[in-house]
């Protein structure tokens, strides 16, 4: 059973980290505030020049502040692991009455809190500064926001399972993996744009329904509700399977030594 | 939920053995600790006392054995036997980026311990540590690591204290005085107690009972005193040192 006051402690140890450390905090908003700016004023330029037969801005900055969105949720639950590799932590974090759904739970609750600050900054800049609104979406937005919720949390959990099996030099895994992913997930273009193997792709990830029900509201379309479903169906069934994948690591690591010796970078 | 039996030592370990490979890192290691009893597991580099350890903690799986912690299994109620133990352990400093309060707050409340703003309080004095609270732990010197260690190792008084060399590469009188409050420990909260030393003298000094280790075996097994009468030694450093040279004593292993 879990147990409240060890996920607790888990995520009071990100607190403290937090709290300690400035320069923590700041790339929680540095880098989507610049991707922002930089996509607000490419979509301004390309309205320029389309003239008003298409708006570039919720079809560009909305999606770069969607998929940011993701990417802030993984690397937020990631990070708060890595915490653990670089302070080399494994030995005193497990070899307590600690479960592994509570570290996990710890380590997700912290990824959200913190991407929270990243939508808040990513969400105040594209509204003010380029008139950016999710109004239009209206309902639809609880499930685009769903999605991309549980599809960062599951990517996050699976780059945590990566590098506690293959050590801490494999970090360097993890960072790339959302732009890995996108152009399969269509965040700026119709899937039907890509080539039919990458299409197969694209619509086996959850993310992708966001993009394609984005781009379906904005065409005065409404927003494709079986086709969301699926794309949140497609979400809890990642999380699921991506903790799965963390606790088969985890007793892998435990049957052959791994954790005891971590620090070590051995791959056994 | 299991329950511990009146009679079952705090730690009880039946037939413990690893292999990695086609090395026999622990091989078949049977051992009770009792409690207010602190037993010295000592040996040679290599011998098998830091896998015995991480296979009591849970962070390495026995190729074979069980391993009993105040009367739960470890393999079957790790949760529930891990919360009646705690450890030290010289190459596990506590993380370095956090002062030392946070850290035992944090650890403190993965143990549960009730009350626990005042058990931080107590073991800041207990150790000595009062001054270096809002300190960072990783610009602490090595004995005020090992304390600030030692300190989150006894935050839930546990029935089961692991200390792997828990005074490598710090000062004689801090060593001593670590020493003391180990065994204070275990008299007056009454949990047992597995150490492991390369400090023979420091062994003597403290623990009720020796297990002499080599080759993944116990050896020999007894009353620090009463080993160095029995093999005629001078000291227990030099029943040590002729154990470690004669690995076919292994012959004549303890069960």
């Amino acid at each position: 059973m879990m147990r409240a006051h060890r996920v607790a402690a888990v995520v009071l140890r990100q607190i403290y980290l937090l709290r300690g450390s400035p320069v923590r905090l700041l790339p929680m908003v540095a880098w989507v505030a610049i991707d922002i700016v930089l996509w607000g004023f490419i979509s301004r330029y390309l309205n320029t020049v389309a003239g008003r037969t298409f708006n570039f801005v919720p079809a560009l900055l909305g999606a770069v502040l969607l998929w940011d969105f993701l990417g802030r949720v993984m690397q937020g639950v990631t990070t708060a692991f890595f915490e653990d590799v670089w302070s080399r932590n494994f030995l005193n974090m497990f070899a307590t009455p600690l479960r592994i759904s509570e570290y996990l739970s710890g380590l997700v609750i912290t990824g959200v809190t913190t991407s929270l600050f990243g939508l808040a900054a990513m969400l105040t800049l594209a509204t003010t500064a380029f008139g950016l609104s999710f109004l239009p979406y209206g309902a639809a937005m609880v499930p685009f926001v769903l999605v991309l919720f549980l599809s960062g949390i599951a990517l996050g959990i699976l780059g945590c399972a990566i590098v506690l099996r293959f050590g801490p030099a494999s970090e360097w895994l993890i960072w790339p993996i959302p732009s890995l992913i996108s152009p399969f997930v269509g965040v700026f273009y119709p899937l039907s744009t890509l080539p039919r193997w990458m299409q197969a792709i694209g619509h086996l990830l959850a993310p992708s329904y966001v993009f394609e029900g984005m781009r379906a509201v904005m065409a005065g379309k409404g927003a494709p509700v079986a086709q969301l479903a699926l794309g949140v169906g497609l979400a809890v069934s990642y999380l699921v399977a991506a903790c799965a994948v963390f606790a088969s690591v985890y007793r892998y690591s435990i049957r052959t030594g791994l954790i005891a010796r971590y620090s070590a970078e051995n791959v056994s | 939920m299991m329950v511990a039996e009146p009679s079952e030592g705090v730690l009880s370990v039946r037939g413990l053995r690893r292999r990695f490979g086609d090395l026999a890192a622990v091989d078949g290691v049977s051992f009770d600790v009792h409690p207010r009893e602190i037993v010295g597991l000592v040996g040679p580099n290599g011998a098998g006392k830091t896998t015995i350890i991480n296979m009591i903690l849970g962070v390495l799986e026995p190729t074979a054995g069980t391993v009993r912690i105040a009367g739960f299994d470890l393999q079957r109620a790790r949760s529930t036997a891990l919360a009646c133990t705690n450890f030290a352990a010289a190459h596990a400093p506590l993380p370095g980026n956090v002062t030392v309060e946070q850290n035992l707050r944090v650890f403190g409340l993965i143990y549960g311990v009730k009350d626990l703003s005042a058990r931080i309080e107590a073991l800041l004095d207990d150790f000595d540590l009062r001054g270096h609270r809002r300190t960072k732990c990783g610009v602490l010197s090595s004995g005020e690591q090992t304390r600030v260690t030692l300190a989150k190792a006894m935050l839930n008084r546990p029935r089961l204290l692991l200390l792997d060399e828990p005074t490598a590469s710090i000062d004689p009188a801090t060593a001593r005085e670590i020493r003391r409050r180990i065994a204070a420990f275990a008299a007056s909260d009454g949990g047992g107690v597995l150490w492991t030393s390369h400090n023979m003298y420091e062994v003597a000094e403290v623990c009720d009972r020796v297990l002499f280790l080599s080759h993944g075996r116990i050896l020999l097994e007894g009353e620090p005193g009463a080993l160095i009468r029995e093999h005629s030694a001078a000291t227990l450093e030099d029943l040590f040192v002729s154990i470690a040279n004669e690995p076919l004593a292994a012959e004549g292993a303890a069960p």
